[in-house]
């Protein structure tokens, strides 16, 4: 069955979407990363989406409500790697994402994640810091 | 003169949008546009060939790269025959869907390309036919 890899890394969880997705792999790929979240207690998800040549209403929907179930259950999504031609069609069709971290790539996304794992260990409350 | 048609297929299932964004891209490098407009026509037509099957019950889609005064460009036509749009102007707002959607398809396609022309009859089907101009 067509899946996209989830990988754990510590606290983290590591995706690279490198396909064109059809709608019900997008779907799939949001069940799991929420099950994943919940399974390993990840604290951070980031999601590459360097390979992404498109991203249409669906899949922009797809990112938002992943970045929103991972907040819910107490980890932070950032997705990376938009590719400077995906953005400005984004921009245009009407979708900003609104709520998603963004970093330009990888490193960045990792600093992110680890900023925000570290100010919720100092504070011991995740509210806080959001 | 007629433009050739570049490629005609079927829009029935989710697997067929995967593909007309393929097709799209296609022609869009075939056509000579530059990447940020190739993303912008494959971005539409990812959107039309959805609703062509969530809305219009399946369909078909004809490419054609056209060739006018110098220009080049790609369109596409999205034909169902589905149940229709009773309010085209409804249709066309953002945020607005009959759907569980973002209500972005149909305006967000429009903002995407250089000219977009929208038939429906109620009861008879839809017709959606985008045109993205190189440069």
């Amino acid at each position: 069955m067509d899946r996209i890899p989830v990988l754990k890394m510590g606290e983290f969880l590591l995706v690279s979407i490198q396909v064109d997705m059809h709608d019900r792999l997008a779907m799939t790929l949001q069940d799991d990363i929420t099950e994943m979240i919940v399974r390993h207690g990840s604290e951070g998800v980031l999601i590459d989406i360097s390979g992404l040549n498109m991203v249409d209403s669906f899949i922009g929907r797809m990112i938002s409500n992943i970045a929103s179930m991972a907040r819910i259950l107490d980890a932070e999504a950032v997705v990376v790697g938009m590719r400077p031609a995906v953005a400005i069609t984004l921009v245009e069709l009407g979708l900003e994402l609104p709520g998603v971290r963004t970093a330009l790539n990888i490193e960045r996304g990792m600093d992110i994640l680890r900023k925000h794992m570290r100010s919720t260990e100092t504070t011991g409350d995740a509210d806080s810091t959001r | 003169m007629p433009t050739p048609l570049v490629n005609e297929l079927a829009v029935r299932v989710e697997e067929d949008i995967v593909r007309v964004r393929q097709v799209a891209r296609a022609a869009a490098i075939e056509a000579g546009l530059s990447l940020v407009d190739q993303t912008k026509l494959v971005t539409a037509a990812s959107e039309l060939a959805r609703n062509t099957v969530i809305y219009g019950g399946g369909g078909t889609a004809r490419l054609r790269i056209l060739e006018s005064g110098g220009r080049r460009g790609v369109r596409i036509e999205f034909e169902d025959h589905g149940p229709g749009i009773a309010d085209l102007q409804l249709a066309l707002q953002d945020g607005y869907t009959t759907g569980n959607g973002l209500g972005l398809g149909l305006s967000g396609a429009k903002r995407l390309c250089n000219e977009f022309e929208l038939k429906s009859e109620p009861g008879k089907g839809t017709t959606v036919v985008i045109t993205r101009w190189k440069g």
